[in-house]
């Protein structure tokens, strides 16, 4: 183990791999050439385009599928998926050992991944670890260490070779059988299907997974054909209607309400809201009220904004139909409006982390972007926050690109400022995922605190009437409320997954709970 | 089979609240704890509730407590509650320490355009029924609280009283009717109520009986602030009543009306239009006027339509009256901008301030605007539209300066 530039203990070898501890934002500049993909012969392929296999069963065969390989996906169905569960019952099947699954994102329907561990065909998940498998690995359930990256930092590790995937699986709504893909149109449509491009582009073999065959050419292809190896044909991928998770839906409580409201009069104080302008405000029910309290500013004050960053609800589609922005870049779709829209608008863009969130990219849409808006499940008083524990150091979801958008010309964490008994302000956050340096403003029910960094927030909203407070000054407040700050959590010293940092160095380690 | 006393939400997953199950024994204390903060606050809990029983005298028998992350304040309120349904004679309390702001006064005509009701077996909306800025919060022990909760809701209500944070709203409680509102006063008064809600009055003597115990209560604490009374009137008797009524205690600060209640009483059905209260709600204006008292109009109980709403507020400011109930804290902000003077009235009202200054500088006892002579009340009624523009963020406070 080894100290990192925030104080935080990381270790120096994961899973065999040697690590860089976290030295500071934009302090890290790798130098050299970056992982390549195995060369492609096309004479390897059928001419006439025909990459069609029998079953899934036949293509993980064919691809080559042994012990300790990486497995792959994209999570455009979010809870909705219906293809992993089954490629790991058949390497179950095969007798297959030692995998690692590296998917952008896992949810609480890949629960039965836990007994594929136990029964010693997966050894340890790369990616999102919540619900379920969150529990499961927080006890020290996985052989292998958790690595929890950003949407950014996920393409950046394939392209640093600090991943190598050997199977991809790319489920898609529609496709044709050269393995052109989209994700807009389909009985099973997700959107878009961004997060599983990387994929297609560096895993030695890519399997498109469909349930809506269509004839040559499939149109839009949003995954190219010139990347995919064989292409399998299914009853159902996916389950679109659970896209919609409980993170997409309008809050009906009065205190997000009123902080989401608080939340837009700061940007409107703040001088944010002019012509041409751009925000993302991902999902949740607080961020999806800002959004609504924002639009009414615009209608009312007569402006547009140049564009939103998705993931898109039909909240955002709204104000693109009504002209109050001329683009939706979107990520990721979070409800069927979103899908609908992004088939039919020509304002409706799918990105993927690529243009969006990369290290390696040169430069990224989200840096771009004029105000963010993010949760977070603690912060300090110095503004580092965490989004992956909760502050009983069980772990609660992955970092999406929230590590990514933190990099927006103004970063807002509307919070309320106790859950329940808990406080959200800390004396020191559990577990480390966002610098202070860059997180400008908390919104709480309770008050507004403006990181002292951004001088310029503090000026231009001084005489704004709004109930801006001093961090600590809410702290103590809450504190009271609550009897006191909270027990620390004990924990073993067993690290069971290690937090990246966007440009690949470990900013912190998520230790095995204490029974 | 030995006795079990249980408290606290029935719901499968209540949110910031305990349940508590007591089984008095003969044997050494015991505490069973299940929560879900029990990592960060376990042993805080089980210290809070061996306090509470050391408070009350109790040395033995069986907890079960089930935390779903309550306050302290909520923990201690429960406990007792549990305790002493199983022991009703034990006259010792637990109280949580009184909270520097929640010694903050309130006045006989302060703004009462809002009044929120929550329930007061019901913490977790409590906790921040402040920040949305209602004039005043009614922790609401009657037809909120169903009559099995009702002796736990008052330890909530008191513990309440004595811990949150309500900001600028007036506190209020809404007690029972008859005898049981009455013991509901000793549970309240001690702990800085400002104004207790009376319900279903209709005749002077109820208020009497109330006041009489106020006063009682009072002197036992040593309370010098006083108790202001909002009686609720809700039936026909009540409203050919009302003037008596609004006459019957000194502590009377407005007068209200409760609609659902009164159209089943006058056996019709309540409406949007409210043609069928019409007379009700002039008479109580007419009767709180008459008696120097503020009016307050009934609840909005539609709470998903707000245009509803801010129409309704737009009828009751139109009629006479003050204010309006609410029992959500969404509806706070229709009902503050509907209460609001329009620019018209500011305008006006700023007029006759003025005039009223210059009359006084000039040493004249008659104040006129042109060639109008203004009478006092009319001055009186221009101050408080100022005031409420101030109020509603219509008017800067140094507002003299800019004209």
């Amino acid at each position: 183990m080894i100290q990192n530039s925030v104080g935080r203990m990381v270790p120096n070898i994961v899973n065999g791999i040697p690590q860089v501890p976290f030295k500071g934002v934009g302090k890290f500049s790798p130098e050299g050439n970056q992982a390549g993909p195995l060369i492609r012969n096309c004479a390897e392929f059928p001419m006439d385009g025909n990459k069609i296999v029998g079953s899934l069963k036949e293509a993980l065969k064919k691809a080559g599928l042994k012990d300790g390989m990486t497995i792959s996906n994209h999570h455009h169905f979010r809870n909705g998926d219906l293809v992993m569960n089954q490629v790991f019952d058949i390497a179950a099947d095969m007798g297959v050992k030692r995998l690692r699954w590296f998917p952008s994102a896992a949810f609480p329907c890949h629960k039965p991944v836990i007994d594929h561990i136990k029964n010693g065909t997966i050894d340890w998940i790369e990616g999102s670890l919540n619900g379920p498998l969150g529990d499961f690995a927080s006890r020290g359930g996985m052989r292998g260490t958790g690595v929890l990256r950003s949407h950014g930092g996920r393409w950046q590790a394939v392209q640093d070779g600090e991943v190598h995937i050997d199977i991809a699986i790319i489920a898609a709504p529609t496709a044709d059988e050269f393995g052109n893909a989209t994700g807009d149109r389909g009985p099973s449509a997700c959107g878009l299907l961004g997060f599983g491009l990387v994929d297609t582009l560096y895993a030695d073999k890519v399997i498109v997974v469909t349930d809506n065959l269509v004839p040559f050419p499939c149109v839009p292809w949003q995954i190219q054909g010139q990347n995919v190896d064989f292409v399998v044909v299914m009853d159902k991928v996916g389950e679109p209607e659970k896209i919609v998770s409980g993170t997409t839906k309008l809050t009906r409580s009065p205190d997000r309400l009123y902080i989401a409201e608080m939340t837009a009069k700061f940007v409107q104080a703040a001088g944010i809201i002019k012509e041409g302008f751009s925000f993302q405000a991902g999902a949740g029910g607080t961020a999806l009220a800002f959004a609504i309290y924002l639009k009414e500013m615009m209608i009312d004050a007569g402006i547009k904004a140049r564009f939103i960053r998705g993931g898109s609800t039909k909240y955002l589609v709204e104000m693109l139909e009504a002209g109050l922005t001329d683009f939706i870049l979107d990520g990721q779709t979070f409800d069927l409006e979103g899908i609908r829209s992004m088939r039919e608008n020509y304002g409706h863009v799918n990105t993927s982390p690529f243009t969006s969130y990369n290290w390696h990219g040169k430069g990224n849409f989200a840096s771009m972007v004029d105000v963010v808006v993010l949760g977070a499940t603690e912060v300090d008083v110095n503004y580092n926050a965490n989004v992956v524990t909760h502050s009983d150091g069980r772990m609660l979801h992955g970092i999406g690109g929230w590590q990514n958008c933190l990099f927006s010309k103004c970063t807002i964490l509307p919070i309320p400022a106790f859950r329940d008994r808990i406080p959200i302000i800390v004396d020191n956050v559990t577990t480390l995922v966002g610098l202070g340096e860059l997180i400008d403003v908390i919104v709480t029910e309770r008050g507004i605190a403006i990181n002292p960094l951004r001088k310029d927030l503090i000026k231009a909203t001084k005489n704004s009437g709004l109930p801006i407070r001093k961090i600590e000054d809410i702290k103590a407040e809450v504190d009271d409320l609550i009897g006191g700050p909270p027990a620390k959590p004990e924990s073993t010293d067993e690290v069971i997954s290690i937090v990246k940092w966007v440009d690949g160095t470990v900013i912190d380690s998520i230790y095995k709970i204490k029974e | 089979m030995q006795k079990k006393y249980i408290v606290g939400p029935k719901e499968n997953k209540p949110r910031s609240d305990i349940r508590i199950t007591y089984t008095p024994t003969k044997k050494s204390l015991v505490f069973e704890l299940s929560s879900k903060v029990d990592v960060l606050f376990g042993k805080s809990i089980l210290s809070q509730a061996e306090a509470v029983c050391r408070d009350l005298g109790i040395t033995s028998g069986k907890f079960l407590l089930e935390d779903f992350g309550a306050l302290p304040f909520v923990i201690s309120a429960r406990m007792e509650a549990v305790i002493k349904s199983a022991h009703p004679d034990i006259t010792a309390e637990s109280l949580p320490p009184m909270q520097p702001h929640c010694k903050v006064k309130s006045t006989r005509d302060r703004f009462r355009r809002s009044r929120l009701y929550i329930p007061g077996n019901q913490p977790k909306l409590m906790l921040n029924a402040g920040i949305h800025k209602p004039d005043g919060i009614i922790l609401d022990l009657e037809d909120a609280v169903a009559p099995p909760e009702k002796e736990s809701a008052r330890f909530i209500v008191r513990n309440a009283l004595r811990t949150l944070d309500f900001f600028a709203a007036e506190r209020m409680v809404r007690i029972n009717q008859g005898e049981m509102g009455i013991t509901d006063l000793e549970y309240i008064i001690p702990h800085n109520v400002h104004l207790i809600l009376v319900p279903k009055v209709e005749c002077s003597e109820q208020l009497k009986a109330v006041d009489e115990k106020i006063n009682r209560v009072m002197k036992a604490c040593g309370r010098k602030e006083p108790v202001f009374i909002m009686p609720i009137i809700e039936s026909a008797k009540g409203v050919m009543h009302a003037l008596e009524i609004a006459e019957a205690s000194p502590n009377n600060v407005a007068l209200t009306i409760g609609l659902e209640d009164y159209t089943a009483d006058i056996g019709t059905i309540r409406t949007d239009e409210g043609r069928e209260s019409f007379f009700a709600r002039n008479t109580i204006i007419n009767a709180a006027r008459a008696a120097g008292l503020q009016a307050i109009d009934t609840v909005s109980v539609d709470i998903s339509d707000e245009e509803a709403l801010r129409s309704s507020a737009r009828e009751a400011k139109a009629l006479g009256f003050d204010g309006k109930g609410c029992i959500h804290p969404r509806q706070i902000q229709s009902i503050h901008e509907e209460f609001a003077p329009t620019v018209d009235e500011i305008e006006k009202a700023k007029k006759i301030v003025l005039a009223f200054d210059d009359a006084r500088k000039q040493g004249l006892g008659v104040v006129s605007l042109g060639s109008k002579m203004i009478d006092a009340p009319v001055v009186q009624k221009a101050g408080q539209t100022i005031e409420l523009a101030i109020a509603s963020g219509l008017v800067s406070k140094k507002w003299k300066e800019d004209e």
